[in-house]
């Protein structure tokens, strides 16, 4: 806004001006101007935050809510610093939290590798595609976490039983992703690679995989987040330890900040798992093209 | 001598999505030499790429043969090398990396397939973008790269589908210097489809007119232009303005009748 009125101001003339067009001083403003959006977005951030907590400290304090039910920001941080201190009647919260990890990272990793797996076979052979299209989708339909009870069934309430949920969860949504990348990989890149000579495996490793790549990211993106849904709903139908036992404990003793506090501790986790998950994919993807800056 | 290319009475038919066959090439017939280089020019969507398809052995022939240096094609011959219309570089590879997936995929090993493919980036100007990916290149420099990448396996018969026609109409002259001056030292049999018939005459030794599809041979006229040739001016010379009036003439009718709305096919 300032700049216009600047503008407006000094007559226009068809002179090469002295004054900011070089392109140093076009990188200089680009940058300061940069930078001046980056504070803004920062300072509103921040204080979105600082409203949002401090109006749930407010109103809780002040009875405008029932702080039995809706706890408040403090209660629950007090009680994050207890379990992180003292632990959890239940033990200390580091073990339920590795346990809960370990569910989910095996699931994740099972269901992630045999997704791509299965993808990559179907998506390379429409015959068997076209056979197995059909119960993919009849069992794609069930709503995964009604499987959880049979899972505790059949693998007991140990570790085995929340690997097999998250596993379930992971593997449908990496597949149709992975099959959906094979089949639209690009039909110029495969023959011009099998002309040059790529036969069979090398075709499936050097073409096939790589194009499939950003549609396999895309769906491991959510699938962490899954593999932890996985894991917890596991844990609440009947576990020894993790964070949905602690979950389904602060529920039967009507302790809101207990639940709270429980939830964000796999905030925590699965937004590191989105920043690790994103810092791998730049590094495979460096060959895509960046966007390019606007001068403004 | 044994041609390095035949099309002997060849016709391909397609069954399209709605279930409908049609024909694309009907009692084709088409001959290159060894080290020829023919130009073969008609109407779009009559069925010019087809005739590509059929000598790589990515598409079969429904009737008729086609035979690679006197041999029928069965599968891919490793002696046949492909410049493509749209871009076909690999993305997710830098540009030497690109220019080394023909050996590293035959076999050579990593250390002389690197040697290999700066000795071409080398020979198409490009060493200094050999860490850069393709998305950071110019159309021009993209195509420069696929050259490098197609050469390098030192094919004899090259099939080229419209290669230049993304380009810009400088940057297409110099192209097609750069192409003339690769094939005259690899002696290979070229097969260049394009609907330029400037284009056409300027680069070859012999050009195929094609009827509008079903596509079959119209005519084919020899170009006795003296090699080498220098593209930039070839298109000033008089002989080469009557070459270019005499096949229009017998071009343009079938470039009238084309111009109505057609089926397009994916072969």
């Amino acid at each position: 806004m300032k700049n216009s009125s600047i503008a407006e101001a000094i007559p226009v003339s068809l002179e090469p001006r002295s004054v900011g067009t070089s392109d140093v001083e076009i990188e200089q403003a680009a940058k300061a101007a940069a930078l001046k959006r980056k504070n803004t977005v920062y300072f509103w951030r921040t204080f979105v935050l600082i409203f949002l907590l401090g109006g749930w400290e407010f109103a809780s304090s002040q009875q405008i809510i029932d702080s039995f039910f809706y706890s408040s920001p403090s209660a629950i941080f007090s009680r994050l610093m207890e379990w992180i201190i003292e632990g959890t009647s239940e033990g200390p919260l580091w073990y339920h939290l590795w346990v809960t990890m370990e569910e989910s990272l095996l699931g994740f990793i099972s269901g992630s590798c045999m997704g791509v797996f299965a993808g990559i076979i179907l998506g390379r052979n429409s015959l068997l595609a076209d056979i197995f299209s059909i119960y993919i989708k009849v069992i794609n339909s069930v709503p995964r976490v009604v499987l959880a009870p049979i899972f505790i069934m059949i693998f007991g309430i140990g570790l085995t039983s929340k690997v097999a949920l998250s596993f379930v969860m992971v593997f449908f949504v990496v597949f149709s992703n992975a099959f959906q990348g094979v089949v639209e990989a690009d039909r110029n890149l495969l023959a011009n690679a099998q002309i040059l000579g790529a036969k069979g495996w090398q075709l499936t490793r050097t073409v096939v995989i790589p194009s499939a790549m950003s549609w396999i990211f895309a769906s491991l993106h959510v699938s962490f987040g899954f593999a932890i849904v996985g894991a917890i709903v596991g844990e609440f139908v009947g576990a020894r330890y993790g964070i949905g036992l602690l979950i389904n404990i602060a529920k039967g003793s009507f302790d809101a900040a207990g639940m709270y506090a429980a939830i964000i501790i796999i905030m925590v986790v699965a937004l590191g798992a989105e920043y690790a998950m994103t810092a791998v994919e730049k590094r495979i993807a460096k060959w895509r093209p960046a966007p390019l800056q606007e001068i403004s | 001598m044994t041609p390095a290319v035949e099309l002997i009475n060849v016709s391909r038919r397609f069954v399209t999505p709605d279930g409908k066959s049609m024909t694309a090439l009907r009692n084709f017939n088409l001959t290159v030499n060894t080290g020829e280089f023919v130009a073969v020019v008609g109407p779009t969507g009559c069925g010019k790429s087809t005739t590509l398809n059929l000598i790589t052995g990515l598409a079969k022939p429904s009737a008729g043969e086609v035979r690679l240096m006197g041999q029928s094609v069965n599968g891919i011959d490793p002696n046949i090398g492909f410049v493509f219309q749209t871009d076909a570089l690999f993305p997710w590879l830098n540009v030497i990396d690109n220019v080394m997936a023909g050996p590293l995929y035959r076999g050579t090993g990593r250390d002389l397939a690197r040697m290999e493919a700066l000795s071409w980036l080398d020979r198409v100007n490009l060493t200094e973008h050999a860490q850069k990916y393709p998305h950071q290149l110019s159309g021009g420099m993209r195509k420069r790269v696929s050259l490098a990448q197609t050469f390098i396996n030192g094919p004899k018969i090259l099939l080229m589908d419209e290669p230049f026609s993304a380009l810009d109409v400088q940057t297409r002259v110099i192209m097609h210097e750069q192409l003339l001056s690769l094939w005259s030292q690899s002696n290979a049999s070229v097969v260049f489809v394009t609907h330029d018939l400037e284009e056409a005459i300027a680069l070859a030794d012999k050009v195929y007119v094609l009827t509008n599809g079903p596509a079959t041979v119209k005519s084919v006229y020899e170009i006795d232009l003296p090699r080498p040739r220098v593209v930039s001016e070839i298109r000033y010379e008089t002989k080469f303005i009557e070459i270019a009036k005499r096949i229009w003439e017998d071009l343009r009718e079938e470039v009238q009748r084309s111009d109505r709305p057609v089926l397009e096919v994916v072969s």
